[in-house]
């Protein structure tokens, strides 16, 4: 959870100077192309139903027949697993692009918009940043209510604070330099300037920022799940199979297990491949 | 000291905004008040409907409520739990100390752990640090609430090394560990970047120059260069660990502020949320503005 509380911007500083591996940023990114297949088509990569029960096969071990072995209803687990990639990672993605368009409108408000905008945003900023991520999401929860929605819509708010204030930075440091005077020497309206020459260029290093927040804000959704504050069950996701192998963990590891391991590789993966692109594109070479 | 008193103001204006979006969002939500802080709870009579609207001032305006609701969080009162029936303080000072246990071991262990492996890995060979900086990744990507359950798994129905829900200091052991892993990730790999970033500074020259030996440059020099930013995140980690607790306190079935705050949420327990709320940011709000107010004691170049 400390990851999902944490800035981006923080995060950033942890890819800072360790050498990259050849082979890791390519795991990373075989493994996201494998989700990004079940996500789609799960059924290219697991052919069956999720929900199929099977009395015959309760709490069946990893083996010939079930890849990952079959849950407290007989259901298999490598199947349950595939399917709920979508929902998994959907409210995760989903809350990173909110928290992403939220945080650049504000942070371009707050450093084009003149002095009191740029004084009321990041004071806002400041006082969302006083509460600890998670206990902003779920005060948002406690009164809009669990769900899907929801879950997205808390996760992304706590996300936007710190892409706003790495915006507004990346803006400010534009304005100074030599081709937006140009812009504006040549006669180009402010908004223009703003619009075409500024906000464009001032996108990329926030979208990097974004791959990593990704990672976080997966894993938030995970939690919030397991907690009971996300989609209903029976829908297959990651996190609330987590909640209930949990039950059955002292009998059966895999049903908690496997599901934990996928979330654990789709966030490393996740973050591995956004510090790799960011070292790439901060100048330095990546080896 | 003109600077401590500015910081101070700072941080208690940032307090009263996080206080007053609180109380925005409660009061600009769809629906009624009354009905949100009901909630989903069936047994509400019209009765304790009317008294709802009598303890929060409802039928007044918006402005006169927001100073009352301010003016009651100067005199310490958080209101009254609905599913509880007590007040929200006495909840909150009843489940705080078990959390604040926690957190501290978790501190403890995660500080020591960073300190001790930053200090062992920095500026060695890979086939050292290859190991601890993969566990380190790993700690922070893995889901703190999978690694509980883990934890609790292996160790105490497994191994039997620790009780698994009991009150005492053993049954403390394993809940700490959870919450201290991603903390410890995030702080080691910092630590040592730092440490490694100071050693190439001219001063660890200098003092290599004057015959210190690597391992006396790297504890007397380097990390009295690289704590001080590693502190600040140390800061807001320690405020998050709160978020931890809930999921870590859910695990393990233990009290604590994160269990009542997470049943407070499923049960619409608003007066509750509010509480914790307000109790939470005004320790974050205070741990990050010790934090600053160390910074300068720590790096003197800060000091004008």
């Amino acid at each position: 959870m400390a990851v999902a509380d944490l800035p981006p911007a923080d995060l950033a500083v942890l890819s800072g100077r360790r050498r990259a591996r050849g082979v890791g940023p390519v795991l990373a990114a075989v493994f996201l192309v494998l989700l990004a297949v079940a996500a789609i088509a799960p059924g290219l990569l697991a052919p069956g139903s999720p929900d199929t029960t099977s009395t015959a096969d309760l709490l069946r071990p990893p083996g010939a027949g079930h890849l990952f072995g079959t849950d407290q209803n007989g259901r298999d687990v490598y199947t349950r697993i595939v399917h709920g990639t979508r929902d998994s990672l959907l409210a995760g993605l989903a809350a990173t692009a909110l928290a992403l368009a939220a945080g650049i409108v504000v942070g371009a408000v707050g450093a084009l918009g003149g002095r009191i905008a740029d004084n009321l945003t990041m004071r806002l900023v400041e006082v969302l940043l006083a509460v600890p991520g998670l206990v902003t999401a779920l005060l948002i929860v406690a009164v809009a209510g669990p769900g899907t929605t929801t879950l997205i819509m808390a996760i992304g708010f706590i996300g936007m604070p710190a892409y706003a204030r790495l915006v507004r930075g990346q803006i400010l440091q534009l304005r100074g330099s030599a081709f937006v005077e140009a812009a504006v020497a040549q006669g180009l309206r402010p908004a223009r300037v703003a619009v075409r020459h500024i906000i464009p260029n001032a996108v990329p290093p926030v979208l990097l920022l974004a791959t990593i927040g990704t990672g976080a804000a997966i894993g938030a959704s995970a939690a919030l799940s397991f907690l009971g504050l996300g989609p209903r069950p029976p829908d297959p996701q990651w996190g609330a199979m987590l909640q209930q192998g949990q039950d059955y963990f002292a009998v059966a590891w895999w049903t908690a297990t496997i599901p934990g391991v996928v979330l654990t590789l789709t966030v490393l993966a996740i973050t591995t491949l956004g510090q790799h692109l960011q070292r790439r594109f901060d100048g330095g070479n990546p080896g | 000291m003109r600077l401590v008193w500015s910081r101070c103001g700072h941080a208690l204006l940032v307090l009263w905004g996080a206080l007053t979006l609180t109380f925005l969002a409660l009061h600009l939500t769809r629906g009624s008040v009354v009905d949100a802080i009901v909630g989903n709870n069936t047994q509400v009579t019209p009765a304790v409907r009317a008294q709802i609207v009598q303890d929060y001032g409802l039928g007044r305006p918006l402005w006169q409520q927001y100073l009352s609701y301010l003016g009651r969080l100067l005199h310490g009162d958080l209101g009254t739990s609905y599913q509880l029936q007590t007040p929200v303080r006495a909840a909150i000072a009843e489940q705080l100390p078990p959390t604040l246990q926690l957190m501290g071991l978790a501190t403890l262990l995660a500080v020591t752990t960073t300190l001790v492996v930053a200090v062992a890995t920095a500026r060695r060979p890979a086939w050292l640090r290859a190991p601890f900086a993969l566990l380190e990744v790993a700690g922070v990507a893995v889901p703190q609430f999978w690694l509980a359950i883990l934890l609790l798994t292996v160790f105490s129905f497994g191994l039997h090394w620790f009780p698994a829900f009991a009150d005492g200091p053993a049954g403390l052991v394993l809940p700490a560990v959870a919450l201290a892993v991603p903390m410890a990730g995030i702080l080691t790999q910092l630590l040592r970047d730092g440490l490694e970033r100071a050693l190439e500074q001219p001063f660890a020259t200098t003092a290599r120059a004057r015959g210190q030996r690597e391992r006396g440059v790297l504890v007397r020099h380097a990390l009295r260069h690289a704590l001080p930013p590693a502190l600040t995140i140390f800061g807001l980690l320690l405020g998050s660990m709160i978020g931890g607790a809930v999921v870590v306190e859910q695990v393990f079935s233990r009290p604590g502020i994160g269990s009542l705050l997470l049943t407070a949420v499923t049960g619409k327990d608003i007066p509750v949320v509010l509480g914790v709320v307000a109790v939470t940011a005004t320790g974050y709000v205070a741990i990050n503005l010790i934090v600053d107010l160390l910074y300068p004691l720590l790096d003197p170049r800060l000091k004008d």
